[in-house]
């Protein structure tokens, strides 16, 4: 370094400059996600030890909202239901992943055109929620709907999946499937993209063919897609309002609802604004996904030690 | 590659593929080919029952015309576009910041922040929604596009800082060292030697947070009411429930409201792809 004339003033800044610099570019990024993201986390968390209508003054009351969820889970009122959702949402949604692999594995070719089709096949996923929900509940439609259309013209039908209680909340599962399984496939596609050419020749020189191929050579390289659509899927399953809000508001008599749309029902609509309440149901989502995000940061952290 | 390259298959396979393929992409998109065939039709033939057959007649440009001419869709795409810009700016620049200062530099929280971007990143918007209605209402800016954005740009700073600092790190450190030892001020490292090499993530996280905004529609619902500030995810509820059973109506506003990421995707397909598929590949 040249020895200009650095004034005295300046220069604590400048010896200590790479130990304040982070901090300088952290601030206005950290300030904005304590302010909205962080610290709102935890006031949720004592809001929910009160009752409050959102204007009044809020009662605190303890685990009392707490104990009402119980007797509902154990009624199995709404609360039981949304749980109940809740747990086949998660497991149903997974299925976007082999449904993602199995479409990527069709469309890993080279023939004319095939770029387009890729394009096109992950298209669901480039639309709104509001509009996969909109575009499913007129599939679903029971007097035009093309699903009845498609199941008069073998005999059956007329069915109503969104008005049914037995069936509506995989009718709707089943319309968010279709983007979700669309992101799972680029995943893919991008993974397959990556595997070694080489392995491959090995394991059809060592006669591996077709299942166990793709058991043995390929779904191992294929291991950081299949992490990132796991997350993104198990997020997806437990962040699931949009669709419900649009297809059914959580219909007929409740039955498709699920955490995250109780809350809001409780909290925000003409059901009353029971703002203790729904941040009561809030935590316990949060806790449910807070096991997931757990293990999520803890394969993170092991990935960061690896380096 | 795998599956075997198709072109070195029997003649009857590869046909069959060809065949195909536009098959399965019909089928797929089925739903949505639907709601395109529904917007073109003329409201006679839903009082008709003609649902499937061809429309009567083609009345794109006047269902089209009615939602541009004869409904708020205007307006609430006009939000969207308020809401979703200043938040793409807004997300960016704070992330390239954060994503700089945790790619760079070592020092003992610097993983403990980076985790705390990433479980925030996760969080249900439920556990979220009183508070920041709370404090939305407090700052004088609930039903506002202001407030919108300033929780939105806050959110996704936490995925955008995720993006970043991956990306950052796969630079070569040596580029910021050498500029060290030149005693280059840090803030001149970030400006002149970094974010000329953070285009492509700048690009990529742009389209994906263009296309996740535009598409919110938990937060429009809780933060904004009515045609005054709120986007277009939310006010096609609205849209509908004033065109009430006017299939057609309904199918041209869903496809308008659909149409700005699906033309982000299209005309910045690399990106986007780069973006979603981040870490996908080791």
């Amino acid at each position: 370094m040249s020895a200009v004339d650095v004034p005295e003033q300046e220069s604590w800044f400048h010896r200590n400059q790479q130990r304040i610099a982070p901090w300088l570019f952290l601030a206005p990024g950290l300030l904005f996600f304590m302010v909205y993201v962080i610290i709102p986390v935890f006031q949720s968390f004592n809001l929910s030890l009160y009752e409050w209508d959102g204007l009044g003054a809020a009662e605190y009351v303890g685990f009392r909202n707490y104990e009402d969820l119980y007797w509902e889970l154990a009624d199995r009122d709404a609360f039981y239901i949304s749980l109940k959702n809740n747990l086949i949402w998660l497991i149903m949604y997974l299925l976007a992943i082999p449904a993602g692999l199995f479409i990527a594995l069709f469309l890993n070719q080279t023939v004319w055109g095939i770029r387009l089709y890729k394009s096109l096949f992950f298209f669901p996923f480039v639309i709104s929620q509001v509009v996969v929900g909109l575009v499913f509940t007129w599939f679903y439609d029971p007097t035009f709907g093309l699903l009845n259309e498609f199941l008069g013209f073998f005999g059956f039908g007329p069915l109503n999946v969104l008005g049914d209680e037995r069936f509506v909340t995989y009718g709707i599962i089943f319309a968010g499937l279709w983007p979700q399984t669309a992101y799972c496939m680029i995943l893919y596609l991008t993974g397959l993209n990556a595997v070694d050419p080489e392995q491959i020749e090995a394991g059809r020189l060592d006669g591996a063919k077709g299942g166990r191929m793709l058991w043995h050579i390929i779904l191992p390289q294929l291991r950081p897609a299949t992490f990132i659509a796991f997350v993104v899927t198990i997020i997806g399953a437990l962040r699931s309002f949009d669709l419900i809000s649009i297809m059914t508001q959580g219909g007929p008599f409740g039955s498709s609802r699920v955490l995250a749309y109780y809350m809001f029902e409780v909290a925000l609509s003409e059901y009353g604004f029971r703002m203790g309440y729904g941040a009561a149901i809030a935590v316990i989502l949060f806790l449910i996904m807070l096991c997931f995000i757990a293990y999520f940061l803890w394969s993170m952290y092991r990935e960061e030690r690896g380096h | 590659m795998f599956p075997k390259p198709i072109e070195k298959q029997p003649r009857g396979a590869q046909i069959t593929y060809q065949a195909m393929l536009p098959l399965a992409l019909l089928l797929w998109l089925g739903p949505l080919l639907a709601v395109a065939l529904f917007s073109v039709k003329p409201a006679a033939d839903f009082t008709n029952a003609n649902y499937w057959g061809m429309p009567s007649s083609f009345e794109g440009a006047y269902n089209y015309g009615q939602v541009f001419f004869n409904s708020d869709m205007p307006r609430y795409l006009l939000n969207s576009f308020m809401i979703t810009i200043p938040t793409v700016i807004g997300a960016v620049a704070l992330s390239c910041m954060t994503g700089f200062a945790l790619g760079i530099y070592k020092f003992r929280s610097n993983i403990w922040i980076f985790f705390m971007f990433v479980a925030g990143n996760f969080v249900p918007f439920q556990i979220l929604m009183v508070p920041v209605r709370d404090l939305t209402l407090e700052l004088g800016l609930y039903n506002t596009k202001t407030g919108l954005v300033l929780f939105h740009i806050a959110f996704q700073t936490g995925f955008c800082t995720l993006f970043m600092r991956n990306f950052i790190r796969a630079l070569p450190f040596e580029l910021i060292e050498a500029a060290r030892v030149e005693g280059i001020s840090e803030w001149r490292i970030f400006w002149y030697v970094v974010l000329p090499l953070m285009k492509p993530a700048i690009a990529a996280l742009s389209v994906l947070i263009f296309t996740f905004i535009w598409n919110d529609y938990f937060w429009a619902v809780v933060l904004t009411q009515g045609a005054e500030s709120q986007p277009v995810t939310a006010g096609i509820t609205s849209f509908n429930a004033q065109f009430r059973a006017a299939y057609q109506l309904m199918s041209a506003g869903s496809i308008v409201a659909a149409l700005p990421p699906v033309a982000m995707f299209f005309l910045m397909q690399k990106h986007f792809i780069a973006g979603l598929t981040l870490g996908a590949v080791k």
